[in-house]
């Protein structure tokens, strides 16, 4: 289809806190994403609310603090801390609209995520393997449910890095390409955000 | 390869095989007529494939009124056999059968008629009101539509496939757990429920998003309609309370699918845990169902009293308080669950305290009429039904809300009358009022005001009969959801009367359905000319009946409450005629795709058929990655046809 | 009908520095290992160690939420930060509420002492 950039040229004396109809996509997607954040900020809450009550349901089993391992812990929250940077200036980059600094960026950024998930994988099947699944107990249900949440997110935001980095590589930074690095960007940093909230209640709490 | 799918499946008691059969004569008429008519090109063009919310709006409230017919036929077997099952008689329902019916009842009423209703006049209103040509994202809007009937879909299929859940429109624990429902009723449930939504919470964020950023030039909050104001605070508890529903169903998924212990009786699980998280969303949902009723009111009583609304500060802040507090008293539906005194009187209290903003408001309405011109019409007719029924709901649920009142009465038919008073007499009423109101805006004919009023006074005199009884059923012992009772009750004349008052809303119900083909048929009679029958006071009522489906040739610019009352009196700036080229989203197909993919995953993973259920989750998210990296696509609509289409409308309404 | 602003004029709208990945980077860093540190020495113990670590990852969270989320930095209106705070408070309001509930629910269900007791 053909093109349909059309030349708006925003008036700077504006009053910009009424809405302007013809106003541009970019910051309509973002608010719309940022509001779509928010939805999964309470999803995630309730996930922590049940672990919060079912945490001490070990059900004779064994608790957190015999099973959870801080120094992986901390070594996935660096990880997972490194590829936030990482996607951050990948977003530097795509200000600049430097399509190969984008796409190296967001090179280290998957392998780092990647790693973590392969770090979370191996703390899984060690639990499943030593008879410690889900199905021991609420408390491991709770855990594994929670943790395994936020897995899912950073799995699917793998693919999402992957689909968003061809794109810039095939078409470079456009506006749509752009836009949708923001977008991502942002779902990648809020990883990040509820992974604190997992580290501390979950794994630092678990073992005191 | 079938999963848990058999032959058995398809083998139903005579009341469901009756029903399946006739929904399959039905769907077969209906595919048979599209064929007769050569109308499937104009079908997929106009409507499966539309982005426009002005179509999409009219498909939600069609599928809401299918599954309006469901739900109450489910009402009308329940007060049937009621009125039958007493002493050695057992009715025509077995207990199992029964079960069924009241879950089906609730999930349907709740899930498709009511948010569907909702959703489809937020659709068909919100652009206009708010001088917009379209939403935020128009194939959001129709991808959270095609998720809605996918879910709607899977309801009737559950019916026909297969039983449903049988542990109520909520599905508690242990009995909805994997132990005491190993079958696929409850997984149905579960999958209609989720899918359902996700499509509602994206359709949330994309409204609310709407009217943040979209209203047209000079329209602030605080000079918007207050339709569009009950919207946007609806569309705040969407969006925070629905995660929660989503996040507990998955942890009911994940103890039925893969065996976890969060609400089991074993494993150290905790049942009253679901309870605490669906209310937490459950009492948000039902402020979603009854908000917009409020907002239609408000724009309905002010037309037809020929006065401006009394009080929108006050009813704006009433708005925002409800759905405050909202977030603060959902403890109410299980104050016997067990808490101590304290939680049980903070959660009381909280309650009660609802009642004063809500309050505001009605008060704010009868002072609106108070020295008005009030114009009789049906629209005002349900507002009168509305303040008579809602309050009587509302204060019983004042009772309700005191503890040791509750403890009393809690899961009895007084509880039963207190909520159809709100959504009945409160949400239903509303609805009607709005769909008599706007129908002839959307459509752009008129129905019949006869046989509005006809229907009308069956829906209020069946309503008081089908209900005010309950209230007396409740003191004097009788529960919800009650096969069989003994003769000595003495409860058999109440549940006769019921039944009786069932009727007389089928009554109604009939003249509802045979109005609207009599005025579809007539249409070309009734056509409304002008585009404002009512002289109404917002932006809907200064374009064409129907809209052009670039609703506005001109963005209005606006600068006080009620902008068309203040163009009629002169009083706002005079609007220019440069038409411009407008540029509108391009239909797609990819919300039906997601929407069928979606109804195979659904019934794919209730009845354990993974492998099938794989690959349609893999779909839906090629569909998904395929959308989003395609670019956006647009159709233009030239100045010179703008000009031509807005010299059309002229020429017919002077010809009028 | 979305009028699109150059690519240009978007970008200057977006922000961020290679400051604020920096100092977000350096502090969440710092904030963590301090956290992890304190739990695996027992340099803090009991109430006062919980304290900290959620004061940690309080600040932590603010921390991310403004340099790499940049929270507060869009234009006027600013609907996100609007949002983010309503969202904050209807967490805390399910959560806290959630646990206070469920916490008064477990204190008044009758534990395996006690259930052993009353079967005399």
């Amino acid at each position: 289809m053909t093109d349909f950039t059309i030349h708006h040229t925003p008036d700077p004396q504006a009053d910009t806190s009424l809405p302007d109809p013809n106003q541009d996509t970019f910051f309509t997607t973002v608010l719309g994403f940022w509001m779509y954040l928010m939805t999964d900020c309470v999803f995630f809450a309730a996930f922590f609310a049940t672990y919060a009550v079912l945490h001490n349901n070990t059900f004779g089993g064994p608790s957190s603090r015999e099973l959870f391992s801080l120094s992986t812990a901390f070594i996935e929250t660096m990880i997972l801390l490194c590829s936030s940077v990482t996607c951050g200036m990948a977003m530097l980059a795509a200000l600049r609209g430097k399509k190969n600094q984008i796409i190296a960026w967001l090179a280290v950024t998957f392998l780092l995520g990647a790693s973590f998930m392969a770090l979370e994988l191996h703390e899984f099947t060690h639990l499943v393997e030593s008879g410690n699944s889900w199905t021991r107990s609420a408390f491991l249900s709770s855990f594994f449910a929670l943790v395994g949440t936020h897995g899912l997110h950073v799995s699917i935001g793998l693919l999402w890095m992957f689909v968003v980095t061809m794109q810039v590589f095939y078409w470079g930074v456009t506006v749509d390409t752009f836009r949708r690095l923001v977008v991502f960007s942002l779902f990648w940093h809020f990883l990040d955000v509820v992974w604190i909230f997992i580290f501390t209640f979950v794994y630092l709490m678990g073992v005191i | 390869m079938f999963g848990k799918l058999t032959l058995e499946a398809f083998k139903h008691e005579p009341s469901q095989t009756f029903a399946v059969i006739s929904m399959a004569l039905g769907g077969i008429a209906l595919i048979g007529l599209i064929f007769y008519l050569k109308r499937w090109k104009w079908l997929w063009q106009e409507w499966f494939t539309t982005v426009d919310p002005k179509r999409i709006g009219i498909m939600y409230i069609i599928v809401a009124l299918i599954l309006f017919s469901k739900g109450f036929a489910d009402a009308l077997m329940m007060r049937m056999h009621q009125a039958l099952s007493v002493g050695d008689a057992h009715g025509f329902l077995s207990p199992g059968h029964f079960q069924e019916v009241f879950s089906a009842h609730g999930t349907t009423m709740i899930f498709f008629v009511g948010m569907g209703m909702v959703f489809g006049f937020m659709n068909l209103i919100i652009p206009l009101q708010i001088g917009a040509r379209d939403v935020a994202y128009p194939f959001l809007n129709a991808l959270g539509f095609w998720l809605f009937a996918s879910a709607a879909t899977l309801s009737l299929v559950s019916l026909a496939i297969g039983r449903f859940s049988a542990t109520g429109w909520l599905a508690y624990p242990p009995l909805s757990g994997l132990e005491y429902s190993p079958g696929e009723g409850v997984d149905y449930w579960i999958w209609i429920v989720q899918i359902a939504g996700v499509g509602t919470t994206l359709s949330g964020i994309n409204f609310l998003v709407t009217i943040l950023k979209m209203r047209c030039p000079g329209m602030k909050l605080m000079t918007m309609p207050i339709f569009t104001w009950s919207i946007l605070c609806a569309m705040v508890l969407v969006i925070f309370a629905f995660p929660i529903l989503t996040a507990t169903l998955c942890m009911l998924t994940l103890d039925r699918y893969l065996g976890m212990h969060f609400f089991t009786v074993s494993g150290g699980g905790n049942l009253m845990m679901y309870v605490n998280l669906v209310w937490a969303w459950g009492h948000p949902e039902v402020y979603i169902l009854i908000l917009p009723a409020f907002g239609i009111f408000s724009e309905v009583v002010p037309t037809f009293s020929e006065k401006r609304l009394f009080g929108y500060v006050s009813m704006v802040w009433a708005l925002i308080l409800i759905t405050f507090l909202s977030f603060i008293v959902w403890l109410h539906h299980f104050f016997t669950m067990g808490a101590s005194a304290n939680v049980n009187a903070f959660f009381g209290i909280m309650t009660m305290l609802i009642a004063i903003p809500t309050g505001v408001k009605i008060f704010n309405w009868l002072f609106t009429k108070f020295r008005g011109r009030v114009h009789f019409d049906s629209p005002m007719l349900w507002f009168f039904a509305f303040v008579l029924n809602f309050t009587i709901g509302g204060m019983t649920g004042i009772l309700l809300s005191a503890p040791p009142v509750d403890f009393q009465v809690h899961n009895s038919l007084f509880l039963i009358a207190h909520f159809h008073g709100m959504v009945i007499g409160g949400m239903l009423f509303g609805v009607f009022c709005g769909f008599t109101y706007w129908f002839p805006k959307v459509t752009g004919f008129f129905l019949s005001e006869r046989l509005n009023q006809y229907a009308f006074w069956c829906w209020f005199v069946g309503f008081l009969l089908a209900f005010m009884p309950l209230y007396m059923l409740g003191f004097m012992g009788a529960t919800r959801r009650l096969d069989h009772y003994e003769e000595a009750t003495n409860w058999n004349p109440l549940f006769l009367t019921v039944a009786a008052g069932a009727f007389i809303i089928l009554c109604g119900a009939v003249i509802q359905i045979y109005g609207l083909f009599m005025s579809i048929k007539n249409r070309k009679k009734n056509m409304d000319l002008t585009g404002d029958p009512w002289n109404g006071r917002t932006l809907e009522w200064s374009i064409p009946s129907p809209p052009p489906i670039y609703n506005f040739a001109i963005i209005p610019t606006v600068d006080q409450i009620d902008p068309l009352w203040a163009i009629k009196r002169g009083q706002a700036p005079k609007p220019h005629y440069d038409y411009e080229d407008i540029l509108l989203p391009k239909n797609t197909p990819m919300g039906l795709y997601i929407g069928i993919l979606s109804l195979i995953f659904g019934f794919t993973m209730t009845w354990h058929i993974f492998w099938l259920a794989l690959v349609s989750l893999f779909g839906i998210i090629g569909c998904v990655i395929f959308k989003l990296s395609s670019p956006a696509e647009h159709e233009v609509i030239t100045a010179a046809e703008v000009k031509e289409i807005e010299a059309a409308y002229l020429r017919r309404s002077i010809t009028a | 009908m979305h009028d699109h602003l150059s690519l240009k004029a978007i970008q200057k709208e977006w922000h961020g520095t290679v400051k604020s990945y920096l100092i977000g980077f350096i502090a969440s860093f710092l904030l963590t290992t301090i956290s992890f540190t304190l739990v695996s020495t027992h340099a803090l113990t009991g109430h006062t160690l919980v304290y900290t670590i959620i004061g940690l990852a309080l600040t932590q969270a603010i921390l991310q939420l403004l340099f790499f989320l940049h929270v507060g930095q869009e234009p006027k209106p600013r609907w996100e930060t609007i949002v983010f705070f309503f969202m904050v408070m209807v967490l805390l309001i399910i959560v806290g509420g959630s646990l206070w509930i469920m916490n008064d629910l477990n204190d008044r269900v009758m534990s395996e002492m006690t259930e052993a007791m009353s079967h005399d």
